[in-house]
């Protein structure tokens, strides 16, 4: 207990003469929860829609100025001609085409029936799915109104209509900031745990300095504990900054306890340096070190749903997912964040969480070798 | 203190095909100032690491102050001090931090720190930097820093490797004053050098030549076995049939 005594005083009076790392610890986590909300927004906003039109009817008229009204569309151009609006979609000036056909207002009236043409580019799949529904969503209001409006009431009688009302529970305003904070908060705790630890050991190894730490008597617990439990402060510090951002900036106050939040933290914390240790113990340099770092590290946050259901993806990738213990992390934050989940709730992650904290902490001990 | 503090019998370290380490065998009494010579690539650093129970050999039997180094390495480290060719302390502690932290985890109490510290800090005439970072200080005082912190725990033996590489000729002949003051102190001394000059202050020495101890004696028997005026001649004459080297 001695020795770990003067492991840790060592290790901080490193930590913080370091002064690559202290930015790197305490400001960059900062910035990223400042301005990652901000951009990863999955709301689609500002669609560019070109509209042809060859009828110049009152109706293309109402029906341009809804599409205008309702948020969500710029009208880029407004022409007689497909040809120009296609001009526009291949230079990225417009994202859907909407085509009025000759004798819209006409045959909407008379007939009873009108198709108007639709074209998305779908090389931003997001915008342009989701973009059309949306203009679909705006033609179906209209064409209610003219039924409403043209129509005689009894022969509307004839046909019935299922009407939907939408609610959207525990984010009940559908908004991203909610559902994207908690998220960002559980990614940058794990960068810059996962790296710093990476780090740390190999570099000793760089500077020759871990010579003449094998060459003492200290036990090989007593150093990856020494060079954990530093780091493992400097995560939850940087944790609670983060939620006072989330409270302060975002408004976030988490639903569920804040006590199950950290111990689930404290946990997942074990876990990731545990992997990051392990790295630094199979690398010979630094720049090795945060080459491999960097690969997991990609993997784990791309799968874990921080910004694409894991629920989406296929049989397999699902199995990958849940191998990272960024995963579960994620989805506990956002539990225990929005919903106000307890640790019944999460008691799964939690006992995952443990299992990933005790095998990748014996590995990195075991593998860490005073003689070789 | 007639036990011997380091008996090796046919060590050898092997890395697949290259013997690095051939069957090499030699003892080394308490007390005594032990000269471990060769040519870059003579494997000494090998040998020396494998004693110190950073590497494990590969064949052969070896005790180091009476413990295997095949097995009881944690118990060797116990009982011994290093110095590496690199050096290993702590740039961004001071010296004082240095101090502290390897005495501290040789297990020295906190009286023996403070003890320890201000009686290093003034043989080695450092005051003024006690409290400097190691990183600051230039190279020769650097290396008498290392070799003190190395046997700031009173080890039974002593390994230094290359110690005086790269240090003035002034520095070197007070490192060695410090070398001999711990050997009065009853430490064991095993040390690798270069420098011809100071192979003449060992008590006996041995020469390797790829993988193998040529040579082992006192330097006066060693010049009267090869006939030669210096130990510079004898060096030439051994080294001089060797197949490896740096290049």
């Amino acid at each position: 207990m001695r020795t770990l005594k003067f492991l840790l005083r060592k290790e901080f009076k490193q930590i913080f003469r370091d002064k690559g790392l202290l930015p790197l610890i305490f400001i960059m986590p900062m910035i990223q929860l400042l301005v990652m909300p901000l951009a990863a927004n999955f709301d689609v906003k500002n669609v560019n829609v070109a509209i042809v039109d060859h009828d110049h009817s009152t109706y293309t008229q109402q029906l341009v100025n809804k599409i205008g009204a309702s948020g969500y569309f710029r009208i880029a151009n407004y022409s007689d001609s497909y040809k120009e609006a296609l001009h526009l979609v291949e230079h990225e000036k417009a994202d859907i085409i909407l085509e009025i056909p000759q004798n819209f207002e006409r045959n909407l009236i008379r007939e009873n029936n009108q198709k108007v043409f639709l074209a998305a580019d779908a090389i931003n799949g997001v915008k342009g799915s989701i973009g059309s529904a949306y203009l679909t969503t705006v033609l179906t209001d209209f064409n209610s109104d003219v039924r409403l409006k043209w129509v005689q009431p009894q022969r509307l009688g004839a046909v019935s209509t299922i009407g939907i009302d939408y609610s959207n529970w525990f984010n009940p305003l559908m908004d991203y900031h909610k559902f994207m904070v908690p998220a960002i908060l559980a990614l940058l705790v794990t960068m810059v745990g996962g790296f710093v630890a990476a780090l740390n050991i190999v570099r000793e190894k760089e500077i020759g300095t871990i010579e003449q730490i094998n060459v003492t008597p200290i036990k090989k617990w007593e150093f990856i504990l020494g060079k954990m439990i530093p780091f493992w402060l400097i995560g939850i510090f940087d944790f609670t900054l983060g939620l006072l951002i989330a409270r302060f900036v975002y408004g976030i106050i988490p639903v569920g306890s804040i006590a199950t939040l950290y111990l689930f933290v404290s946990v997942y914390m074990i876990a990731l340096l545990g992997f990051g240790l392990l790295v630094s113990t199979y690398s010979s340099n630094q720049l090795q070190a945060m080459f491999v770092a960097f690969f997991f590290m990609m993997i784990f946050i791309l799968m874990s749903g921080l910004f694409s259901p894991v629920e989406n993806m296929p049989q397999w990738a699902k199995v990958i997912s849940n191998l990272t213990p960024v995963t579960h992390f994620v989805e506990v934050m956002r539990m225990i964040v929005l919903k106000g989940s307890t640790f019944a709730n999460i008691k799964k992650q939690f006992f995952i969480e443990i299992i990933f904290a005790v095998v990748l902490n014996s590995w990195a001990i075991w593998n860490y070798r005073k003689t070789s | 203190m007639e036990e011997k503090a380091i008996i090796c019998k046919d060590l050898t370290k092997q890395f697949g095909d290259f013997v690095a380490v051939n069957k090499i065998s030699f003892e080394v009494d308490s007390g005594e100032i032990f000269g471990f010579l060769g040519a870059n690539g003579a494997g000494k650093t090998t040998a020396m690491r494998m004693l110190c129970g950073l590497s494990f050999p590969s064949s052969g039997e070896a005790t180091v102050a009476g413990f295997n180094v095949f097995n009881q390495q944690e118990k060797i480290k116990r009982n011994i001090g290093y110095m590496s060719q690199k050096f290993s302390l702590y740039e961004n502690l001071s010296i004082l931090e240095n101090i502290e932290f390897f005495g501290g985890i040789y297990g020295l109490s906190d009286r023996q720190l403070k003890e320890k510290g201000e009686e290093l800090v003034n043989t080695l005439r450092l005051q003024k930097e006690a409290k400097k970072m190691v990183g600051e200080l230039p190279l020769g005082w650097k290396q008498k820093l290392a070799f003190s912190v190395a046997i700031i725990h009173k080890p039974k033996i002593v390994f230094l490797d290359e110690p005086t590489g790269g240090v003035d000729p002034i520095t070197r002949r007070q490192f060695w004053d410090l070398i001999y003051k711990a050997a009065d102190d009853g430490i064991t001394v095993f040390v690798t050098t270069h420098y011809m000059d100071e192979a003449e202050y060992c008590n006996r020495i041995s020469i390797m030549v790829d993988g193998r101890i040529d040579a082992l004696d006192t330097p006066t028997n060693l010049k009267k076995q090869f006939s030669a005026e210096t130990m510079n001649d004898v060096f030439y004459e051994l080294a001089r049939g060797a197949k490896r080297s740096d290049n």
